[in-house]
């Protein structure tokens, strides 16, 4: 019986068949933690009295979430970290040098074929890579840090099939949108994802990136693509060490094949309070937009950037905007400055302010006023997320958010993009 | 064990932002701290309506979104004793158990919200009055942790994961 890419990975870390449903002890390749799940972590290891770590080479830290630090509490939380990683246990981003999910395959500490956990639900983005990789908490992240190993059980997985390219103006994070409006917030809860299809082959590796971002907003495990000529000419030149890439056999089992005409997408929107309730950004033109973000881990690279200010060249953001942008990391901000993009998005009106997680998850850097309308190109617009319950929160590509911060009203962005 | 509380009615989709905002947990892993947080954003007022030992009884998908350990850890601290739920997030349902939250898994419609319920956790039974719902097994890994206190607690013990 052939077996798909999770149980491949699975049963190549774990010495098992990995049957579907199967509990498995897996080695684990990569163990990441940030400033939200990491400080709680190191208190467990503390408790457990650990002495060190099962690899340091294999245990990434990164302050992202809250910072720079907004008080004098949360700088203690980065101290704790920086305290851990002096002590030579493991490599830590500190502020400014990027959101996690940018830093760790911009790095390549993650790499077709492994098996990934990091205290961070959006950890399945490294799956676009071709790996498997999930999240975890804080108890789990101090376990695989002490003895690189974890616990899983072996998911079922689903196929989505995208048939066809985008057409112009639409991106991977309108299919993403697109694809959990079909299969619903929990339609693939415990399940993993493969994505396949000339509409993913065709998508460069950013925008596979995105999709897989957004996997855990269907419940899914892990979201992974396996990896082509594109991966592997993105991974050279970044990978420190060997690999292995993984590659689904032509008679895996199934649990559902999910069967997508990228053609056929539009530019869509996310509604609030669910990531699940999605509309095609030309029916919502009567909402006006207070504030409008661009970056996160779903959309704050060179790619997104760049599109933005492919929108926003020679126009200017609505008097009644704030468009906050957030490069993903150092790299990214470095590029978009050699490349004159930085400088579109101010002479726009943008605020740039440093890469970080703050807006996404209201910690700072753009929390909304009561009553105002958000488009945002992340992930979640949960009620609260952005540290304002009585804020209303869109989603949508980092087009859609560069042409609606402009006509101050949700707007398709594709007319700006002529 | 046997553990009995009243319930306390929750819908679908309850998210970790839900349970307990990033705003709030942001400065602080001390729990206890963060609990009279709990569930702020949908149900104001919820801590001081929790007795200990109560339950929180839910639909679907509950813990979906962030991977915030501090979720079922302020759960806990606010005095609840177990979450019981049509479905959980998987990351949400790891971390109860991981910090010795009792998380089950059952058809839910049968419990209103301020019923009585028991909970017989060694034969996953869920009581109110005469009706008896029996609730998802818990694979042995994660009813070792559970029993053990948390995962903490089952490594102190072991030094590493056993699964036969």
């Amino acid at each position: 019986m052939g077996r798909t890419i999770a149980q491949k990975i699975l049963m190549r870390h774990s010495g098992t068949q990995a049957e579907v449903g199967e509990i498995v002890v897996a080695r684990i390749d990569l163990a990441m933690g940030h400033d939200g799940s990491a400080p709680l972590a190191i208190e467990f290891l503390k408790k457990l009295g650990a002495k060190g770590v099962f690899d340091p080479a294999r245990v990434v830290f990164v302050i992202d979430h809250y910072c720079p630090s907004p008080n004098e509490r949360v700088s203690a939380l980065h101290a704790m970290m920086r305290e851990f990683a002096g002590g030579g246990q493991c490599t830590l981003y500190d502020v400014g040098e990027g959101i996690c999910h940018e830093v760790i395959p911009e790095k390549g500490h993650i790499l077709p074929g492994e098996l990934a956990v990091g205290g961070d639900s959006h950890t399945c983005t490294y799956g676009a890579l071709g790996a498997f990789a999930t999240g975890i908490g804080s108890s789990d992240l101090a376990a695989a840090v002490y003895t690189g190993k974890l616990w899983f059980r072996v998911p079922p997985t689903i196929k989505v099939v995208v048939e066809g390219h985008l057409a112009d103006g639409v991106f991977a994070k309108d299919l993403a949108l697109h694809i959990i409006s079909r299969v619903t917030a929990n339609g693939a809860t415990y399940r993993a994802i493969e994505f396949e299809g000339e509409g993913i082959r065709s998508l460069d590796i950013s925008g596979r990136l995105t999709l897989c971002n957004m996997v855990v907003e269907m419940g899914a495990k892990a979201g992974m693509v396996a990896p082509d000529d594109k991966t592997l000419e993105w991974i050279s030149g970044r990978a420190s060490r060997d690999f292995e890439p993984v590659y689904p056999d032509p008679d895996a089992t199934y649990e559902r094949i999910v069967e997508i005409d990228a053609y056929t997408i539009e530019p869509l929107v996310a509604i609030p309070h669910r990531v699940d309730s999605v509309a095609p950004a030309r029916t919502l033109k009567e909402i006006p937009i207070h504030q409008a973000n661009l970056g996160s881990c779903t959309n704050g690279r060179l790619e997104d950037l760049r599109v933005a200010a492919k929108v926003l060249s020679g126009r200017h953001v609505h008097p009644n905007v704030r468009l906050i942008v957030t490069p993903a990391s150092r790299p990214v901000y470095r590029m978009a400055l050699e490349e004159g993009i930085i400088k579109t998005l101010l002479d726009s009106g943008a605020v740039i302010v440093p890469p970080s997680c703050g807006w996404c998850i209201g910690a700072c850097n753009g929390i909304p006023s009561p009553g105002e309308n958000v488009i945002s190109t992340a992930n979640r617009n949960f009620k609260g997320r952005m540290g304002n319950p009585r804020a209303n929160i869109y989603l949508a590509s980092p087009a859609t958010v560069a042409a609606s911060s402009v006509a101050g009203r949700i707007t398709d962005p594709r007319p700006y993009l002529e | 064990m046997i553990f009995a509380g009243t319930a306390h009615k929750f819908g679908d989709d309850i998210n970790t932002d839900y349970i307990i905002p990033a705003r709030r947990k942001r400065d602080t892993i001390d729990h206890a701290e963060l609990a009279r947080y709990l569930m702020e954003d949908i149900s104001p007022g919820f801590p001081d309506r929790v007795r200990p030992g109560d339950f929180i009884v839910a639909g679907h998908n509950f813990g979906c979104g962030s991977s915030r350990e501090a979720a079922p850890l302020v759960i806990k601290a606010a005095g609840i004793a177990g979450v019981i739920a049509k479905s959980f997030a998987r990351i949400f349902y790891r971390n109860a158990i991981n910090v010795g939250l009792i998380a089950l898994e059952c058809d839910t419609d049968l419990i209103q919200d301020g019923d009585l319920i028991s909970v017989d956790l060694s034969s996953g039974t869920i009581s109110r009055g005469d009706l008896q719902i029996k609730a998802q097994p818990l694979p042995k890994v994660m009813l070792d942790i559970l029993k053990a206190g948390g995962l903490l607690d089952y490594l102190r013990e072991r030094r590493d994961f056993i699964t036969t």
